[in-house]
């Protein structure tokens, strides 16, 4: 329960400081790495943290909700303004809650595991590196910009374990006609498995963090 | 009851053992000072202190409670100002205030309050609600202090708490520490590597050097113990009669170490007012001319080089900040 609690007054904190310069919101759908934890550890912040009662768990999760909200938002403009331009979510009620979702769920894995490697290495330069390397390729090999029945053979079967791709699927079958649902749950339950194991993974590094110093 | 009590903590990171036994206790209510140069070992006393880091042998009691068994006990009782201010700079004071109030399961108007309350403690109602990134060194530290205070801690750790700040800075928050030792029923621990600092703010002291605590007490007692104050006597006319000078001195009863240092003989003597006439008098009727008398009584300095048989200021530059 303590984790809860304190991963949620952390995530206000965090959430108060991105209303303050709202443009982080647009920019971070541009570039959705994020390694605020990275600054906070620079800054000295999680020591601060650290010597109080503060669960550690919260300190890392925190972060990982953070990430999922600014993607529901996101995801939430991108519906406005799809909409704007005549979209229609075919899948209703239903289908706005799994786009939103889905934006949450693709956004906290990313978010998990850039935390965790920023813990290991601890340098904003190579997280830029690491970032542009996985992120983009994991774009180019999902559905959004090729079909999956016009891909080479290969790339069809990536993509089938790029959890980017999970998650583009599951939000097209709740907007288009006739989308599966059986589909829509399954990549739902395999992104949030993703997102309990990179939590694990970020957990871990944190522990190795605090035994570093 | 001691409020903290250290024994035979031994920390080691790679090829430098940073903590090679050190042991003391802090009395509650006082404010204790470990003195000691750059990487002396102090910052790293504190973080065992205050549970970032676990040493890898020894024990540690703060406010009773283990700080390795029981960290999260230990925790609750103390107060961290970190060396690096630990703010989050992007949020206003009030900000960062309300977060740790709630950190520390403090809810509601209960914490409102509080919040109100340290902000007045440290003098920064006037700055709460603005973002941090545009306040002052001096203002950042206060606000730090304030964050360490929020739940009402037995034990406060400042770490080099005027370290960065100019020296109209450092004067008011000593005034600051010393308004906290009497104010709250306070505990305070305050690691520094400024002589003057640890004589005006201590009430007793441990001075530190390479992992090792040399010497324990209060300044007065650590001065007193060297035995001596310094009399300096300046010759008018140093010529040739210099060595007759101090061959005077020296016969002068207790005194110890003399030396000639250009027109300047140099002694230890137990008592040196007392010491000025008689050695004067000697002088005058061995025909030897007088510019100058000047007692000094030891400072910290002294007691550094006199414990550890190296200058505090060299020791201190040798060794880079960690």
């Amino acid at each position: 329960m303590r984790v809860a609690r304190d991963t949620w007054w952390m995530v206000v904190r965090q959430a108060i400081n991105l209303m303050r310069e709202p443009i982080w919101i647009a920019l971070l759908l541009i570039q959705p790495m994020i390694w605020l934890l990275l600054t906070d550890l620079d800054r000295n912040v999680v020591s601060r943290f650290l010597a109080t009662p503060a669960s550690r768990l919260s300190i890392v999760l925190s972060q990982v909700v953070r990430s999922g909200l600014t993607a529901l938002i996101q995801a939430l403009i991108i519906l406005l303004v799809g909409l704007a331009l005549g979209v229609r979510v075919h899948g209703g009620a239903l289908g706005w809650i799994v786009v939103l979702a889905v934006g949450a769920l693709v956004a906290m894995p990313f978010a998990a595991i850039s935390n965790g490697i920023a813990l290991l290495v601890r340098r904003e330069a190579t997280m830029i590196a690491t970032a542009n390397f996985v992120g983009l390729p994991l774009m180019f090999l999902s559905s959004i910009l090729i079909q999956q029945t016009v891909m080479p053979d290969w790339m069809s079967q990536v993509s089938r374990f790029n959890p980017v791709n999970w998650g583009v699927r599951a939000a097209r079958d709740a907007v288009v006609v006739g989308g599966k649902w059986d589909d829509v749950g399954m990549y739902m339950a395999l992104l949030l498995g993703l997102t309990a194991v990179t939590s694990l993974f970020a957990t871990w590094t944190f522990r190795t963090y605090q035994r570093s110093i | 009851m001691d409020a903290i009590t250290v024994q035979d903590l031994r920390k080691r990171y790679k090829d430098v053992q940073a903590l090679d036994g050190v042991t003391f206790d802090v009395h509650a209510g006082e404010v204790f000072g470990l003195l000691g140069p750059n990487g002396a070992g102090k910052s790293t006393t504190v973080r065992v202190l205050t549970t970032l880091t676990k040493p890898d042998s020894g024990h540690a009691l703060v406010a009773g409670h283990d700080v390795v068994r029981h960290p999260n006990r230990a925790r609750r009782a103390i107060g961290y100002v970190p060396q690096d201010s630990g703010v989050d700079r992007d949020a206003t004071g009030r900000e960062n205030l309300m977060l740790q109030g709630r950190i520390y399961g403090l809810r509601g108007s209960g914490v409102r309050a509080r919040v109100k309350e340290v902000l007045e403690l440290v003098g920064l109602p006037d700055a709460a609600d603005r973002v941090v990134r545009g306040y002052s060194g001096g203002m950042k530290r206060r606000l730090d202090i304030a964050l360490g205070l929020i739940h009402r801690p037995s034990v406060l750790f400042l770490d080099e708490p005027t370290t960065g700040l100019d020296p109209e800075a450092r004067a008011a928050m000593w005034v600051e520490v010393e308004r906290l030792a009497n104010q709250e029923s306070l505990t305070i621990l305050l690691t520094t590597h400024y002589l003057e600092e640890a004589d005006q703010l201590a009430d007793r002291l441990a001075i530190v050097s390479r992992g090792q605590v040399v010497v324990e007490g209060t300044p007065d007692d650590l001065k007193r113990g060297l035995q001596g104050e310094l009399v300096t006597v300046e010759l008018q006319d140093a010529d040739g009669r210099a060595p007759e000078a101090v061959a005077v001195v020296e016969r002068f009863p207790g005194a110890r170490e003399t030396k000639l240092d250009g027109v300047h003989v140099r002694t230890r003597v137990p008592d040196g007012a007392q010491a000025i006439p008689t050695l004067l008098a000697s002088l005058s009727s061995a025909g030897i001319a007088v510019a100058s008398v000047t007692t000094s009584r030891p400072s910290l300095d002294d007691v550094y080089l006199h414990y550890t048989g190296r200058e505090f200021a060299a020791d201190d530059t040798a060794v880079g900040a960690v």
